[in-house]
């Protein structure tokens, strides 16, 4: 099994790290993968996405055209790659920062305010992991087992405090 | 070890270090800044050196002296930087001193964009720099290979005192992919008979030049140089062949194209048409031989490329322009899509007559 996932939003809101997330816990789960980041010169607020891979053969492209999995944190990534997502694929929309519902009736969406989740729980940089919980939750190309594993990998040990608010949002995000 | 999560410019610094490389020498540029910055966490803590320079071109001057000594010596850039480097390079090649340049190519031309391209394969393949000189160029497409190609790029530049080049792009040195590092190795330092050491008053000098203004004697020199080219052309050829048992047509790709074109192919092959890729690993040497061997059994070629349309001419030489070369292409930092790809496919298959 192949699965494209393409995350999309502003640069500074985790973008890639929820991408690198996945990409490790794939690592993990001793998978086949690429990770993949797309971005302007800005560091904050241009746009970035990040295509991610996971496959149990070698990888073939690594740009993800035609995502089976969508998560996307603003509304020009909705309006750009919405017609991308294949029939049958899965769009997860953060409706804090998106106002309008998806248009095509032949994909599953999920719609969940994770910018104000985060705020609301004191974690307000981490909407992104909290998208990705209900991604591990709502998918099944990867589980919600050995979180701990692939957040430790992401979390440098310089950022070792921050090892549980991220778990923390993941879980918000699983159980939301 | 196990596997790690690299991106394709960081796996290309350690497989660097661990080929023995303690000299580097560079100026940041998007999209290869991440191996400078690898580079200047890990040199000071084996004892290696790191040093941003005020420029590309103080860079490469920088490697000319260390090559000329005999050690393992490196720069990276991404396209605008290595068109400043050219005239070193080139001096490099006339002196015969092994050094590794690593390109992570950019759209251009000009300072161009910051999105990946394969644009500066006339400029890595025909020359770049003035004179008649080659590089040994080689065209990863995955971190794996980033990481052994610099390994195997040190060894032919020590090898046949030729510099070498890899020529990646801003998709693969940005990418995370599982990434087995080689066996690191001590930097071995053996007395080579033309090295710059220090005489100890016990030797001749040695001299490293690549001024000869005698012409008799620069014209021995460039037949000398050229009989290892041929060597070089002889020995080094490599290549991937994917699906080409039975192919009746033949894309050709290389780095990041080949990883689109392999996904183009399969779905091709489920539309019933027989096609095959053959991927240059190394760009030059040219894969002439196993082209030309293709063309024995197929009908028409593709050629895809970030780029203008480059390689499409060594493709048309490798093969004596025996069957039609067509080409599909992005430019500019754009990627083809698998898609635009297969179309290409189905293009080359309707004009058969």
């Amino acid at each position: 099994m192949t699965t494209q996932i393409l995350i999309a939003g502003f640069g500074g809101q985790g973008i890639l790290f929820a991408g690198k997330f996945l990409a490790n816990k794939g690592l993990l789960e001793g998978r086949q993968l690429s990770w993949l980041p797309s971005y302007g010169p800005e560091m904050r607020g241009g746009t970035a996405n990040c295509s991610v891979v996971l496959s149990d053969e070698p990888v073939g492209s690594p740009i993800v055209n035609k995502p089976d999995v969508l998560i996307v944190m603003n509304l020009p990534s909705l309006d750009k790659y919405e017609d991308a997502v294949v029939p049958g694929g899965t769009i997860f929309v953060d409706s804090t920062l998106i106002g309008r519902k998806v248009q095509r009736n032949d994909v599953r969406v999920f719609y969940l305010p994770a910018t104000q989740l985060a705020q609301q729980n004191g974690i307000a940089t981490l909407a992104n992991m909290i998208m990705i919980g209900k991604v591990l939750k709502e998918c099944d190309f990867t589980g919600f087992d050995n979180i701990e594993d692939a957040v430790r990998t992401v979390v440098s040990a310089k950022h070792a405090d921050l090892f549980d608010v991220n778990l923390k949002a993941l879980k918000l995000g699983h159980d939301s | 070890m196990g596997k790690v999560l690299m991106k394709g410019n960081e796996a290309i610094a350690e497989a660097a270090i661990r080929a023995g490389c303690r000299h580097y020498f560079g100026y940041p540029i998007t999209p290869q800044t991440e191996l400078a910055a690898y580079m200047a966490k890990r040199m000071p803590k084996i004892g290696g050196v790191f040093l941003q320079a005020e420029s590309e071109i103080a860079a490469i001057n920088m490697v000319y002296g260390v090559a000329a000594t005999g050690r393992r010596v490196m720069t990276s850039s991404s396209s605008p930087g290595v068109s400043l480097k050219q005239e070193g390079i080139s001096y490099i090649a006339g002196s015969d001193l092994p050094a590794l340049i690593v390109n992570v190519q950019r759209g251009g031309p000009g300072l161009g964009g910051i999105q990946p391209s394969q644009s500066d394969y006339f400029q890595a393949t025909k020359g770049g720099g003035h004179g008649d000189y080659h590089l040994i160029v080689l065209a990863p497409c995955s971190v794996q290979e980033m990481a052994d190609m610099t390994a195997l790029a040190f060894d032919l530049a020590d090898k046949y005192r030729v510099p070498s080049m890899l020529l990646a792009d801003g998709t693969i040195g940005q990418m995370m992919e599982p990434v087995e590092l080689p066996q690191a190795q001590e930097p071995v330092f053996e007395e080579k008979d033309w090295a710059v050491t220090g005489t100890k008053c016990k030797r001749p000098h040695h001299i490293v030049n690549s001024l000869y203004l005698v012409p008799e004697e620069l014209e021995k020199k460039n037949f000398e140089r050229f009989e290892t080219y041929r060597r070089i052309e002889e020995n080094e050829v490599r290549y991937e062949a994917f699906r080409m048992d039975d192919a009746e047509y033949c894309v050709v790709a290389f780095g990041i194209a080949a990883r689109v074109a392999k996904n183009a192919i399969v779905a091709a092959r489920n539309e019933g048409i027989k096609v095959g890729l053959i991927r240059p690993i190394t760009l030059w040497p040219f894969p002439k031989k196993a082209l030309a061997d293709a063309a024995k059994q197929c009908k028409g070629f593709l050629s895809v490329e970030l780029s203008m349309g480059q390689m499409i001419e060594d493709v048309k030489l490798a093969i004596d322009c025996s069957r039609p070369v067509q080409l599909c292409n992005r430019a500019g930092g754009m990627i083809p899509s698998p898609d635009e790809v297969l179309a290409g496919i189905r293009a080359l298959c309707g004009q058969e007559v």
